[in-house]
């Protein structure tokens, strides 16, 4: 496990724990209740995350002649 | 009538590509199940999104926005998360898989653990979890062709038709008709699922806001989840348990095998979350329902989609909408159907007779196809559950696997095959006794605070699950202390197709 995989977990705990805070139906943004909007945002935010995690992680440089 | 002839061209096209995707290959075990492990990332990423995209979320998540409202978003959330687990997850799994040329997931267990017997036990909670999944894909193909024809086929008759269909489909081509598929199958529901996300919507509201407004002021408490029952707290531990499960699934599990390599499944896990917010057009439009065709009650939630569809299109277009639902029964449910085969065949049927040859357990995976189907057909006319209850409970038995899985892929093995066997044993008696006896967490222990009560039952079982095994493990790991980690090397543990 390198340093950089940490960053995995920070997407449990914007969904797992976000929702607690999140269960709201105010303020709508982009036409969604509250709520929806969070998950939705968390979802983009978990590709984003998994993109960094991809390009740091030496195993994938390492496979690149394969 | 025109969208049944629309929905029956459907199933000729995927009827005519599983043929197609046939020719040319000579079909022993390891090809017709694991495509050779030669494909690449666009196809893995097809397979595993083929997973995804099934009746389940067509008609499963659109019914439970339209019945349950926010608890429904928990569907958005749990492949999601999967995706990141799978960063490391398959990897480890597939590398694995690959040296030992293994096929099922079952044969994972055997070689990991060196116990047959354990193997046949996944194998087996891996079918038992399977069949709420086979039972809901055919009855959401039973509302897709009943509601098409406005109840001229009955939804027994059209679930009958679909069965056959599906049997004839996975006996003749095995997976690679299933990769064919889903590549129609998923340009059909990503058009119908944007279009009817966004035309509904706009249509009877002028706009998502406009509608989610309207549907607040109507039903206030739907748009949140509620501070008791699906609550936040049922809401996370859902999300987490079927984040967990995912990948435990038979049939997913082995689908990652017929990747070319391991960073395939890296990449895929940067997009595959993205591929989720398709989901959300699914919610808008089950949302959309809600005011405009009211009074679905219980599992008849599931209809709301078609409804509005009738309601509001052309009958050739409700025939597309119902050709591309058609297929998001069939590619999954070809899938499912092909694994439990390959499992009982190979891992159940070889262990109580050691000496078949690789040819029959081949032969006899074909035959359990239709044998399987018609199980599957026996639960779906008795019983009442919606759709994504039937995979809720799914997802609680299969997600008991887990435990194990992971203790075997750690590089200093503490649990034994006995720890194994035991926590699996108890995790999914815990899962079936309350499913059947229909208790919460609250009833067995109703002096805990609101939110432990609502947590998912399935963690509850996981949770004993785990205890078990490490008790267990530590126990007849004091009783034999020979070393577990070189066992897996041995020859017969080898045995894919020889």
């Amino acid at each position: 496990m390198k340093p950089i995989h940490l960053l995995g977990v920070i997407p449990f705990l914007g969904i797992l724990g976000g929702i607690f805070i999140a269960n709201r139906v105010t303020p709508y943004v982009l036409g969604m209740p509250f709520n929806l909007f969070w998950l939705v945002m968390w979802v983009v935010l978990i590709s984003a995350t998994m993109a960094v995690i991809y390009h740091l992680d030496p195993a994938n440089r390492e496979e690149h002649s394969s | 009538m025109i969208a049944l002839a629309v929905i029956f061209a459907f199933l000729l096209a995927a009827l005519g590509l599983g043929l197609r995707a046939r020719r040319g290959r000579s079909m022993d075990l390891e090809q017709w199940s694991v495509g050779g492990r030669g494909f690449g990332t666009v196809f893995v990423f097809l397979l595993l999104a083929g997973e995804i995209y099934t009746t389940f979320t067509f008609l499963g998540a659109s019914g439970w926005a339209y019945g349950k409202g926010a608890p429904a978003y928990y569907i958005l959330c749990y492949a999601s998360l999967a995706y990141v687990l799978s960063y490391w997850l398959l990897p480890a799994v597939w590398r694995y898989a690959k040296q030992h040329r293994l096929i099922s997931q079952s044969d994972f267990f055997v070689a990991k653990f060196d116990s047959p017997l354990l193997g046949a036990l996944v194998a087996l909670v891996g079918v038992v979890a399977m069949v709420p999944y086979l039972v809901l894909q055919l009855k959401g193909l039973g509302i897709i062709v009943s509601v098409a024809s406005d109840g001229r086929v009955s939804s027994h008759w059209a679930i009958v038709i679909g069965t056959v269909a599906l049997t004839l489909y996975v006996t003749i081509s095995g997976i690679h008709g299933s990769a064919w598929t889903s590549v129609l199958k998923d340009v059909a529901i990503l058009a119908v699922v944007l279009i009817l996300g966004i035309y509904l919507p706009l249509h009877y509201y002028g706009g998502v806001g406009e509608m989610f407004h309207a549907v607040d002021k109507a039903h206030p408490q739907l748009l949140t989840l509620p501070s008791s029952g699906m609550s936040a707290s049922w809401f996370a531990s859902t999300v987490l348990l079927s984040a967990v499960g995912f990948y435990m699934w038979p049939h997913t599990f082995s689908a990652s095998y017929s990747a070319q390599n391991e960073r395939v499944f890296r990449r895929n896990a940067i997009f595959m979350p993205l591929y989720q917010l398709i989901l959300l057009f699914v919610f808008f439009a089950g949302f959309t329902a809600i005011l405009v065709v009211p009074g679905l009650k219980g599992a008849d939630a599931d209809l709301s989609l078609l409804r509005i569809t009738t309601a509001t299109f052309p009958s050739w277009f409700v025939g597309i909408v119902g050709g591309a639902g058609l297929l998001t029964a069939l590619v999954p449910g070809s899938l499912l159907l092909m694994t439990s085969a390959t499992c009982l065949s190979k891992n159940v049927y070889r262990l109580a007779r050691p000496g078949t040859s690789e040819r029959h357990i081949g032969r006899l995976a074909q035959w359990l196809v239709p044998a399987l189907a018609l199980i599957s057909l026996y639960f779906t006319f008795n019983g009442g559950s919606s759709i994504v209850s039937l995979l809720l409970m799914g997802y609680a038995l299969v997600t008991q696997l887990f435990p194990a899985l992971l203790a075997s892929l750690a590089p200093r093995r503490f649990v034994t095959k006995q720890g194994a066997a035991a926590g699996i044993v108890v995790g999914v008696t815990t899962v079936a006794v309350v499913t059947l006896s229909d208790v919460t967490v609250g009833s067995l222990l109703p002096g805990l605070p609101q939110a432990v009560k609502d947590l998912n039952v399935g963690i509850i079982a996981l949770v004993l699950n785990t205890v078990v095994m490490v008790a267990v493990s530590a126990v007849t790991r004091a009783e034999s202390p020979a070393p577990a980690t070189t066992a897996a090397l041995r020859p017969e543990a080898a045995a894919g197709t020889g």
